[in-house]
């Protein structure tokens, strides 16, 4: 019995990393995989801690890189589900700390999608001089069977800097709804970007959000999102300045094509004289320009098409 | 042989014709230079001939090789052979060097690509990582350009302004390149307002007004930019009318 047990983690390990095109790791790269609520393997390097632990239909993941550490490898991290039914809510409790570096790479998979909730609620502290890059990969059926809420709430500490990557473009997105708000302090920076293809029915929703609340903070909050078919997608983006010498820009970029639908709401605030903050935001089809430029060296319009949306997301 | 005819074209926007009654004769193997003030329709003539949107209402006729491609849109007059090289080339955010250069390309390989942007004069470890963005310099963008187009290997190129943006020494690349198009077979339209350009063409059309006021061996039509251009009324105030006298009194 216990040895199928074995059997079976080391099949679903496998299956999970090859949904994810991953298979080896050296010793010296850290990384943990989990499956629904299910630690299947951890890996750790010096300065890093990571404790799971399974609730019923997920796991409380605390994460903590020790202060003056610099990891040299990324991260990686993979959560999915193999089976086409359920739910994985992660909790992540995030801290890097004070001078540390970590490059987190996050990989979300969901191969068999048919009925997959993957909830997700992170609080993410990166102290003082400290800096964390976070890229996300959604790795989805070609159904969109799946409904995501990541919920990520970051604070970022004098001089420290947080910049988050979400990707999904391969597979059906299927219901989104992504939230993430920042507080920037003092010489802080955030940088936050979103690409995602929105196919068939899919919804998406996103909303972010930075508070640039200390003096000479950064944000910039980027949106790519190419639609097709009747998927349909809603971006509000956010960002408040409230201290002198903040500076934040908002980027916009929103391809629609058939009857898909696009909404965004870009929202600046400033709150103080000396702050500067900038939004552009483009929706609607492929520019004519770019489209022309590549009829003219005899690609089709759906090939041309694809190649600047292509561009747009990469 | 004439590769492309252009037989009595005539192109309005807003009831103003930008090109009145054009014919001109593009023989294959040959390079043309197309010469004229700002304003002329030189752009406006190029874009008609690649078939872009809103310059395909036009009166008169475009042959290829002898059959109109009045009704074919940009793609297919681009798979016969035809390309333009962007007066002002447009941006793509996130779409490498490599993937432009190679969208237009028949055959799809590095090499393709460095050796396209090498006769471009730019170095291929360099660029190859960039994106053709808004982060390259004008004169960079157009390079890139002419390496796009050097690497479709085209039958006919219409190349507006193909210099403009680019620095003295890196003009070069794009003689060389004219060069080498020729060489190849390539049919090449250069529209141009530099004598060192009009250099690298065997035969020149003056437009003013959209109006074909002189043609002839290159040569001879460096008049044009000597201050000599032929005598007419319409220096600085091209109208069609005054435009038209000339070629009556010639
Ligand atoms: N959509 C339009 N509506 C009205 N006028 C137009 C339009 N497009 C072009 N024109 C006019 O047609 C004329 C020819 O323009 P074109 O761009 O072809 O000139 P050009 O010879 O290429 O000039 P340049 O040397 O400055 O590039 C210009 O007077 C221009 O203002
Ligand atoms: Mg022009």
């Amino acid at each position: 019995m216990a040895e199928q047990a074995i059997v079976d983690k080391e099949a679903l390990l496998e299956e999970l990393l090859a949904s994810i095109n991953q298979h080896k790791f050296t010793p010296d790269v850290a990384h943990v995989e989990i499956h629904g609520n299910q630690v299947l393997n951890k890996n750790l390097v010096d300065g890093l801690m990571v404790e799971a632990e399974s609730i019923e239909d997920g796991v409380k993941v605390h994460i903590r890189v020790k202060s003056g550490v610099t990891l040299k490898n990324p991260v990686n991290f993979c959560f999915g589900l193999i089976p086409e039914n359920g739910v994985q809510r992660i909790i992540i409790d995030t801290v890097i700390g004070e001078g540390a570096h970590a490059k987190f790479i996050a990989n979300c998979t969901f191969p068999n999608a048919v009925n997959i909730q993957h909830l997700m609620n992170a609080t993410i502290t990166v102290e003082k001089g400290a800096s964390l890059s976070y890229f996300e990969r959604h790795v989805h059926g070609p159904n969109g069977g799946v409904t995501i809420v990541p919920v990520t709430k970051v604070l970022v500490g004098e001089d420290a800097r947080f910049s988050t990557e979400f990707e999904l473009i391969k597979g059906a997105a299927g219901v989104v709804e992504l939230e993430y708000a920042a507080e920037v302090t003092k010489n802080a920076t955030v940088d936050m970007m979103t690409r995602i293809f929105g196919r068939e029915g899919d919804r998406i929703h996103i909303k972010e959000a930075a508070h640039l609340s200390g003096e000479g903070s950064t944000g910039v909050l980027t949106s790519h999102i190419a639609l097709k078919n009747r998927a349909s997608a809603t971006i509000e983006n956010e960002l408040i300045a409230d201290a002198p010498y903040a500076r934040g820009h908002v980027d916009c970029k929103e391809i629609v094509q058939d009857d898909a639908r696009a909404r965004a709401i870009p929202v600046v605030q400033v709150n103080n004289h000396l702050a500067h903050v900038t939004h552009e935001a483009a929706i609607g089809s492929v520019d004519s320009k770019q489209l022309e430029t590549l009829l003219s060296r005899g690609l089709t319009e759906d090939e041309a098409t694809d190649l600047i949306i292509q561009g747009l997301l990469s | 042989m004439n590769l492309l005819e252009i037989k009595n074209l005539s192109l309005f926007k807003e009831g103003r014709p930008i090109l009145n009654n054009l014919s001109m004769d593009i023989w294959e193997g040959h390079v043309h230079a197309i010469i004229g003030p700002n304003g002329a329709g030189k752009s406006t003539l190029a874009n008609t001939i690649m078939g872009l949107s809103g310059y395909r209402d036009f009166e008169g006729d475009v042959l290829f090789e002898g059959k109109s491609i009045k009704a074919l849109p940009v793609d297919e007059r681009a798979r016969k052979g035809i390309t333009l090289l962007f007066q002002e080339p447009a941006r793509f955010e996130g779409l490498g060097v490599s993937q432009f250069i190679l969208a237009g390309a028949k055959e799809k390989s590095r090499a393709v690509v460095e050796d396209a942007l090498q006769h471009a004069g730019l170095s291929p470890e360099k660029y190859m990582r960039r994106a053709v963005d808004k982060t390259l310099s004008g004169g960079e963008r157009k390079r890139i350009e002419l390496a796009s187009i050097y690497a479709m290997k085209p039958r006919l190129v219409l190349m507006d302004e193909p210099d403009s943006g680019v620095d003295i020494d890196s003009v070069k690349y794009i003689f060389a390149v004219i060069k080498e198009l020729r060489h190849r077979g390539s049919t090449v339209i250069l529209i141009t307002h530099s004598p060192e350009v009009l250099k690298h063409a065997d035969h020149a059309f003056l437009i003013c007004a959209g109006t074909l006021v002189d043609k002839g061996e290159m040569s001879r039509m460096f008049d044009y930019f000597n201050g000599k251009c032929v005598p007419c009324v319409h220096v600085g105030q091209p109208t069609v009318d005054a435009a038209v006298q000339p070629l009556a009194a010639n």
